[in-house]
C-alpha cells in the first residue's frame, strides 16, 4: 500500500518575542500528535534538523524591520504553498511598529551607544505588506487553540473557523459584567477581535487590544466615549497605539488624538 | 520517584565523544552553520583558527533591534509591565515584575504579604515552564546526539510526555494567577488586577505534588548523561534574599564579594556596544566579565535550597558548587523541584487578600527592579516625570549580560576540542551556547556558525 506523504510544516521567525511560535510548543497535550500528522521540516526553536523546501505550510512569526527580513520573507513565500502569518507582529507590525511614528535615529541613540553598527528599516510592517498571505492568526500572543484549528483545517482542506467579531460579544456570551459600564474602566473590547478567551474583563480589567481590530470597528465612537469618560487625549492615543499600533483602524484612531 | 526509574535510562550516545580522536589531516578547514537551533532567537558564531590557535571568536546576535527603551519614553508608568513583557514570550514575568518593582520603588510603595506570595508563586510557574522547556526539549537532545526532543519522544516517549506535562503545570500556574502563560494579563504595578479565587488556586495542589516527583525523576535521568569536562572560574552574580532562595526579590551579590541594593546597580554594571552584535555586552565597571543564571544562583545560594532539592542535587551528582555549565541542565531540574515545592507551600497557605493591589499615586521618581529570570538577573531602571510618565528606561536582559562569558566559554571549549571533527566541534559549540538557555529575543536573537581554520 502506498504511504501518503505527510505535509511539511515550517516555522519562520522575523522581528518578534518568540511568544507566538512558543504556542506550538505550549500545545503540551497535542504536540506529539501534531508532530505525527506533519513533518516538522524547519522549526529552529525546537530542532537542529532541517528539511529543504518547498513547504506545504509555513507559519510566519514576527514583523519586517530590516532590509534582510524584507528579502527573506520573499524567499519564504516562494518556498511555501500555504503561508499563515501568526501574531500581532506578523499581522500588524507588533509593538515595534511604534517606531513608525518616531524618528528612528533618535530611537537608536536611546538604546545603543554606537548607532553606526545598527542596520534597521524606518518601519516595522506586517508580512502581508510584503508578500501574499493565505491566512492570518491574530493575537499578542496567538491563542494556541486557534493555531491548532488553523493547522487542522488546512490538513483537512477546509477554511479555519476563526471568529472575526468583537470581544464585546464574548463578554455577553460569558455573562461577564461590562467593565466600562459597571466600573468606568476604559476597554477596547467593542473594537477588538475576539480570540483571547475573554481574559481581561474576567479579571476586571479593560481589554487592551491584543487581537487587533475586529471586522467592523467603530473606533471613532469608542474614542469619543473615552473622551467623555475624561480620558485625556494622550492616554486615548496611547491606548489605541500599542501591540497593534499599525493596524489600520487603530492607527487612524490614534492619529485622531495626536 | 519510581517514575524516574521507569523511564528508560537515557542512552549515553555521547555525541561529544563519538568522533573524538579523529585526526584532522588538513591544517585549513572551514565550517559554516546557518542558524543556531533550540535557542530563543537569532544568533551566529564565528571562529577563526590558525595553526590550532584561535585568532578570533565571536558570538554574534543579529536579532533585529526592537528599541523598547525608546518606545517607553512618554508612556505612563502603568503601561510598562505590559509593554516590556513583549520583549520575551518565554520569560515575560522577568519584565513585568522587574518593571513593576522599579515603578513601585519610584512611587514609594511596597508589595507585601499575600500579594508578594502570589508574585513568588507565579514566578515559580515561569521557572517550571521555562526550565523544563529548556532542559528536556532544547538541551537534553545534545547529550544524546539527537536533533530534537521529537526524536527523543520516539526513543523514550515517557521522558518527553512527563516533561510536557510538567511544563504544562508551570503554564497552569501562570494561567491561574496571571490569566495566560505568555504575556499574562493580571500583573500590574502594585500587585494584580484581581486576586485569584482560593478554590482555583487550590486546584494546583495535586498537580504540584505530582510535579515534585516528576521533576525528581527527570533530574535523575539527566544525571546519567555524560558531561563534557569544561569548567571556568565564573564570577557568579545573582540575587540573594535573607529569608529564602531568591527568585523575585533580593540584593545583588556575587561570589567575589559584591553585595548591593538593586538601586545601586548602575554604579557597578555597565554595557558596551560592539560591532558584531545587536545586543549590548554586559560587564562589571572594572571591565571584568561575569555569569548570571541557574549555576550562579546555585553557587551563591545553595544553603537556602530545601532539604529535598539538596538531596536531589546530590543524587544526580552535583556538589555544593557547580562550575560545569553543561551540568546546568541538572541545576535547572533541582530548581524545578524547588519551585514545585515552593509553589505548593504558597498554594496550600493561600487566603484571598482584602485588596488585589496597593494604591498608587502617580508622580516623579527614579526606581530600579530586578528578578531572577530563569536565565539570570534581569535589571530595570526607570525615571518618571511629575505625571508618572516615563522619561528614561534602561533594561539589561540576562543573555546580553552573559554574552562576554559565552564567548569566553566558547574560546575555552574550542581550544580544548580542536581534535574534534568540524561537525562535532560545531555541535559542541552549539551545546556550549545552549548551556546558557540564551534568550536572544531578550538580548535583542540567529546562530550562524562559521569557523575558518588556517
Amino acid at each position: 500500500m502506498a504511504v501518503q506523504k505527510k505535509p511539511k510544516l515550517a516555522v519562520w521567525k522575523f522581528s518578534s518575542c518568540d511568544g507566538c511560535q512558543l504556542q506550538l510548543l505550549s500545545c503540551e497535550d497535542e504536540l506529539l500528535q501534531v508532530a505525527g500528522a506533519v513533518d516538522i521540516a524547519y522549526f529552529l526553536e525546537a530542532t537542529r534538523a532541517e528539511l529543504p523546501g518547498p513547504y506545504d505550510v509555513s507559519l510566519v512569526e514576527g514583523s519586517v524591520t530590516t532590509p534582510e527580513e524584507a528579502e527573506r520573507i520573499r524567499k519564504v513565500r516562494k518556498q511555501s504553498k500555504f503561508l499563515i502569518s501568526i501574531g500581532a507582529c506578523a499581522t500588524a507590525g507588533g509593538i515595534q511598529a511604534l517606531k513608525n511614528y518616531k524618528d528612528v535615529d533618535g530611537f537608536i541613540d536611546a538604546v545603543y551607544t554606537n548607532p553606526e553598527y545598527i542596520e534597521t528599516l524606518t518601519t516595522s510592517t506586517a508580512i502581508r505588506d510584503h508578500v501574499d498571505v493565505d491566512f492570518e492568526l491574530r493575537g499578542c500572543p496567538i491563542n494556541k487553540y486557534q493555531l491548532l484549528e488553523a493547522i487542522n483545517a488546512l490538513l483537512n482542506g477546509r477554511k479555519p473557523n476563526i471568529p472575526l467579531h468583537s470581544q464585546c460579544i464574548e463578554c455577553k456570551r460569558a455573562g461577564s459584567v461590562c467593565v466600562m459600564v459597571a466600573n468606568g474602566t476604559p476597554c477596547l473590547g467593542p473594537v477588538t477581535q475576539a480570540g483571547c478567551g475573554n481574559l481581561c474583563p474576567s479579571f476586571t480589567r479593560g481589554c487592551y487590544g491584543c487581537f487587533g481590530p475586529n471586522d467592523t470597528p467603530n473606533t471613532a465612537a469608542l474614542g469619543k466615549q473615552f473622551a467623555d469618560m475624561d480620558m485625556d487625549e494622550r492616554s486615548i492615543k496611547h491606548f489605541f497605539r500599542s501591540f497593534n499600533a499599525n493596524a489600520s483602524a487603530f492607527r487612524k484612531e490614534s492619529e485622531a488624538h495626536e | 520517584m519510581s517514575k524516574g526509574k521507569s523511564m528508560v535510562a537515557a542512552k549515553k550516545k555521547g555525541n561529544a565523544k563519538s568522533k573524538a580522536g579523529k585526526k584532522v589531516v588538513s591544517s585549513t578547514r572551514n565550517i559554516k552553520v546557518d542558524a543556531l537551533a533550540r535557542v530563543e532567537g537569532e544568533g551566529a558564531l564565528y571562529v577563526r583558527v590558525k595553526d590550532d590557535v584561535i585568532e578570533d571568536i565571536r558570538f554574534r546576535i543579529f536579532e533585529p533591534p526592537r528599541f523598547f527603551e525608546a518606545f517607553l519614553q512618554g508612556r505612563i508608568y502603568s503601561e510598562a509591565p505590559d509593554i516590556t513583557a513583549r520583549i520575551c514570550g518565554i520569560c515575560p514575568l522577568a519584565y513585568q515584575m522587574g518593571s513593576s518593582q522599579a515603578m513601585e520603588q519610584a512611587l514609594g510603595v511596597q508589595v507585601t504579604g499575600t500579594l508578594r506570595d502570589l508574585r513568588r508563586l507565579i514566578y515559580c510557574g515561569e521557572w517550571i515552564e521555562s526550565h523544563v522547556l529548556h532542559a528536556a526539549m532544547l538541551h537534553a537532545p545534545d547529550f544524546l546526539g539527537l536533533q530534537d526532543s521529537l526524536q527523543l519522544a520516539k526513543d523514550d516517549p515517557e521522558i518527553v510526555k512527563t516533561a510536557l506535562r510538567l511544563k504544562k503545570l508551570g503554564n497552569e500556574i501562570l494561567e491561574v494567577i496571571g490569566g495566560r502563560a505568555a504575556h499574562p494579563i493580571n500583573m500590574k504595578v502594585g500587585g494584580f488586577y484581581k486576586a485569584p479565587r482560593k478554590e482555583s488556586v487550590r486546584t494546583l495542589i495535586e498537580p504540584l505534588k505530582w510535579g515534585i516527583g516528576a521533576a525528581i525523576g527527570l533530574a535523575k535521568v539527566f544525571g546519567t548523561f555524560e558531561f563534557p569536562d569544561y569548567e571556568d572560574d565564573y564570577q557568579c552574580v545573582s540575587l540573594r534574599h535573607p529569608d529564602e532562595y531568591a527568585i523575585h526579590e533580593g540584593r545583588i551579590i556575587s561570589n567575589r564579594g559584591l553585595d548591593i541594593a538593586v538601586a545601586e546597580y548602575p554604579e557597578h554594571f555597565k554595557e558596551t556596544h560592539i560591532a558584531h552584535s545587536n545586543a549590548l555586552h554586559g560587564m562589571m565597571m572594572d571591565g571584568s566579565i561575569y555569569y548570571t543564571g541557574p549555576n550562579a544562583r546555585y553557587n551563591n545560594n545553595y544553603a537556602q535550597l530545601s532539604k529535598l532539592a539538596k538531596s536531589v542535587a546530590k543524587d544526580c551528582g552535583l556538589g555544593k558548587k557547580c562550575n560545569n555549565l553543561y551540568q546546568s541542565i541538572l541545576v535547572r531540574m533541582v530548581e524545578t523541584v524547588f519551585a514545585c515545592e515552593e509553589a505548593l507551600r504558597i498554594v496550600e497557605a493561600y487566603e484571598e487578600p482584602d485588596a488585589s493591589c496597593v494604591t498608587i499615586k502617580p508622580g516623579p521618581g527614579i526606581g530600579a527592579g530586578c528578578t531572577e529570570a530563569p536565565r539570570g538577573i534581569c535589571l530595570h531602571r526607570y525615571e518618571l516625570d511629575k505625571e508618572g510618565r516615563i522619561v528614561s528606561a534602561r533594561i539589561q536582559a540576562p543573555t546580553s549580560q552573559n554574552q562576554p562569558q559565552i564567548e569566553r566559554d566558547l574560546r575555552g571549549v574550542v581550544q580544548g576540542n580542536l581534535h574534534l571533527s568540524d561537525e562535532d566541534l560545531k555541535w559542541r559549540c552549539e551545546q556550549t551556547i545552549r548551556n546558557y538557555d540564551p534568550c536572544i529575543s531578550c538580548a535583542t536573537h540567529f546562530l550562524d556558525f562559521s569557523i575558518d581554520r588556517e
